[in-house]
């Protein structure tokens, strides 16, 4: 055992020092931060002075609509066509058009404009008309707003999945991310660290180091020092990256003084928040106002509410179960395969039937498995070794019944033990072997030699 | 005493023969050679007694016990393909190296020390191996090899690749061991690189043993009474006592192969010859490991 350790730490060591994983492990939160910050940025710098052209025709928001810090409104008179080619001289953000109406029956109020309007403006326009049109119901029911500020109360309710099933209505954008993020990160981390396994057995055996290492250690002994000391390379690396890009993220974020991830549920909260908070604050004339800050803070804590939802214990278990499961199931087969080779550019016949399966869980993932979570093609999918780790990951967040998870795991631990074995067959013969070409035949007959 | 005792070991791949029934011993504290042309069996033999693979039949005891895993630590083994890992210090290298041996870290940083001392190599082992020399390489791989004091040096083909310096230096080391205690088994194909180094030998011919023995006694069984006189004169032997193998002669110079026969002594042949021309040289024809091989091989061949 003492020996299997030697191997790992030189394994891990040897990795974790070279340029290639030091440049990979830094760029990658900086890339993954810039990714995050840019849509942001790009969107605060464009949404800087942001001007919104009204053309008021019902006259219901006469002098109503107070410019703000970073949304302006320009009045606009005559009919609409005039009003259209006037907005198409300016670069302004979007022309509103409210036409003819009464306050009961607000119908037909548009937004021009030239690209697409953010969803975060759009969401605060049409609060900021809601708020107006309530004002003057009240109003004309008798009640002014500071009195209705009273009496408002604010319920958001938890939405909580009783049944097994789940009756994923609200959460399922967060959940689908949840999972196919992690089946995303399984399947690169078992190509990328499965091709790492492959080369250095290549290495050891064009560098024909191994004949010297296999009068120390056993042939499974370096092989499986190899494929652990690897994992622990990703490992760190993958630990590295969340904890970089995080920081990455954090600092960028503050330097630029903007949110990060403006997914479209977080724009859509900010600009919910941001037209509510800035209500009030117009409203009561005061700056530092207790309700709109709890406007913002329970939008907030609804998003983080629904990934608390997703039982964030058990995807993140599971994600390391299949992670570690599916890397050491393909991990001793592109073992296999580099033993069995002399050189890299023979690895490609032997490849195909490893990638395959990797593949199509990967498309399947996508087209049928987030789409129908529970059908038999994801069941079979998830419960079958080679696929998965991926295929599971991706409906772990769904609800999976507990009996088909332990199934889908105790299958995968079988699976690697299986592969494992067939791996160790062949690599005990494939390492001394050299400048002969094989075939499927040939390895077939490597799994009962007696060595 | 013997430090290895090999005992019918047989080993089949899956369409030849490797080994057929094996067996001779290796006394302790000696220089053995194991001898035989390209695929008559040594590699396959040499990675049994590593423990690399298995015989299929046969025992092989190695201080007197079956061999075991645990008898790894006192074996070191010199492949015949070289290779260390390019990309690893030298140092590191043979630290890890010599750590897989069982040595613990403070022991293997002494010795290497020692070692690198010894071959004024210091300022290599903070180099990576690729940026060696192949004969530092080399240089590198035989520390490798026996810096865990192994009981047991096998080394397959030791001196290729090396310069004649650099071959010397390491003949010497092989004494050196020897002299301190260690067995030392040469596998070569080039019998003539070793003949003078080994006390003892093995042939292998065709996944069998042909011959085995102390050197001295084999050629001793092998030799032909015969001796190569030159001299001057005109050299005519009418004696019954020796017969002339092959003569030759040159401008009243002659070379001649001389064979004793009805138990005389050589004494007797330079007291026949001295009567009748003038001796330049007489040395016995003692036949070569090669030549003995090679008349061994015929041998079991016409069988």
């Amino acid at each position: 055992m003492s020996k299997v350790w030697l191997i790992i730490q030189r394994e891990y060591l040897t990795r974790v020092r070279k340029k290639s994983f030091i440049i990979m492990t830094l760029l990658t939160p900086i890339l993954l931060a810039a990714f995050m910050i840019l849509p942001g940025l790009l969107i605060t710098m464009s949404g800087d002075t942001e001007t919104v052209m009204v053309l008021d025709e019902s006259g219901l928001f006469e002098d109503k609509l107070q410019d703000k810090e970073d949304l302006k409104f320009i009045p606009l008179a005559g009919s609409l066509e005039q009003a259209k080619m006037a907005y198409q001289e300016t670069d302004y953000t979007a022309l509103l058009y409210i036409p003819e109406m009464s306050i009961d029956n607000p119908q037909g109020i548009t937004l021009y404009g030239k690209k697409n309007t953010s969803l975060q403006t759009q969401v605060r326009l049409e609060n900021t008309l809601e708020k107006e049109i309530e004002n003057q119901r009240f109003l004309a029911s008798g009640l002014d707003r500071e009195t209705l500020d009273k009496i408002e109360a604010n319920v958001k309710l938890n939405t909580i999945n009783l049944s097994d099933e789940g009756e994923r209505d609200n959460n399922a954008i967060i959940t689908s991310i949840a999972g196919v993020a992690g089946a995303v990160i399984i399947y690169f981390f078992i190509f990328m660290y499965g091709v790492q396994i492959m080369r250095g057995v290549i290495e050891e055996k064009t560098s024909r180091i191994v004949e010297v290492m296999i009068s120390s250690v056993k042939p499974f002994q370096l092989m499986m020092g190899k494929i652990m000391g690897i994992a622990a390379v990703g490992l760190t690396q993958f630990l590295l990256w969340i904890v970089l890009s995080f920081i990455a993220v954090t600092a960028v974020s503050a330097a630029f003084g903007i949110d990060a991830a403006p997914s479209p549920a977080a724009q859509f909260a900010a600009g919910q928040a941001a037209a509510q908070g800035e209500e009030e604050s117009t409203a009561t004339a005061t700056v530092d106002n207790p309700a709109g800050e709890n406007e913002v803070a329970n939008t907030i804590s609804d998003v983080k509410r629904s990934f608390a939802n997703l039982n964030i214990a058990l995807i993140f278990g599971c994600f390391l179960f299949y992670f570690l499961g599916g890397y050491l199931l393909y991990g001793s087969l592109f073992g296999a395969i580099g033993a069995a080779v002399d050189n890299e550019t023979d690895t490609q016949q032997f490849m195909m039937p490893i990638t395959i399966p990797l593949i199509i869980a990967f498309i399947m993932s996508y087209s049928v498995v987030l789409k129908n979570p529970d059908g038999p093609v994801a069941f079979w999918m998830s419960i079958i070794p080679l696929t998965s780790p991926i295929v599971m990951m991706v409906r772990v967040p769904f609800g999976v019944p507990a009996w088909e998870l332990l199934l889908s795991m105790a299958l995968l631990i079988a699976g690697f033990i299986f592969t494992t074995w067939i791996a160790s067959r062949i690599y005990r013969v494939g390492i001394l072997m050299y400048g002969k070409k094989i075939n499927y035949k040939e390895l077939s007959k490597w799994l009962f030699y007696r060595v | 005493m013997s430090i290895l005792k090999i005992e019918g070991v047989t080993k089949t791949y899956a369409n030849h023969v490797a080994l057929d029934n094996v067996s001779f011993e290796i006394p302790k504290g000696c220089i053995f050679g194991l001898l035989g042309p390209n695929g008559a069996g040594k590699t396959s033999l040499i990675r049994i007694i590593t423990q690399i693979t298995g015989a299929d039949s046969g025992k092989i005891f190695f201080k007197g016990e079956r061999l075991k895993p645990d008898h790894i630590k006192d074996i070191g083994y010199l492949p015949e393909e070289r290779g260390l890992y390019k990309k690893m210090k030298v140092g590191e290298q043979l630290l890890y190296l010599t750590q897989l041996k069982g040595l613990s870290k403070s022991d293997a940083t002494a010795r290497i020390k020692a070692w690198v001392d010894r071959f004024e190599i210091r300022e290599w082992l903070g180099k990576n191996i690729e940026d060696l020399s192949k004969g530092m390489q080399q240089k590198v791989q035989f520390i490798a090899t026996v810096l865990h004091e192994p009981a047991l040096i096998i080394l397959d083909e030791p001196f290729s690749g090396f310069d004649p310096i650099n071959a010397n230096l390491i003949k010497d080391e092989i004494l050196r061991l020897r002299d301190n205690g260690a067995t030392i088994i040469f596998s070569t194909h080039r019998m003539e690189s070793v003949e003078e180094l080994c006390d003892n030998i093995a042939l292998i011919n065709r996944a069998q043993k042909v011959l085995d023995g102390p050197v001295k006694e084999i050629k001793d069984t092998y030799k032909t009474d015969t001796f190569q006189v030159i001299g001057n004169g005109r050299l005519l032997i009418t004696s019954p006592d020796f017969q002339v193998m092959e003569q030759h002669d040159n401008h009243g110079v002659f070379r001649a192969n001389i064979r004793l026969l009805n138990n005389t002594t050589p004494n007797d042949l330079l007291r026949y010859l001295i009567q009748r021309v003038e001796i330049h040289s007489f040395i016995e024809l003692v036949p070569s490991i090669n030549d003995i091989f090679i008349q061994k091989v015929k041998e079991t061949h016409h069988v």
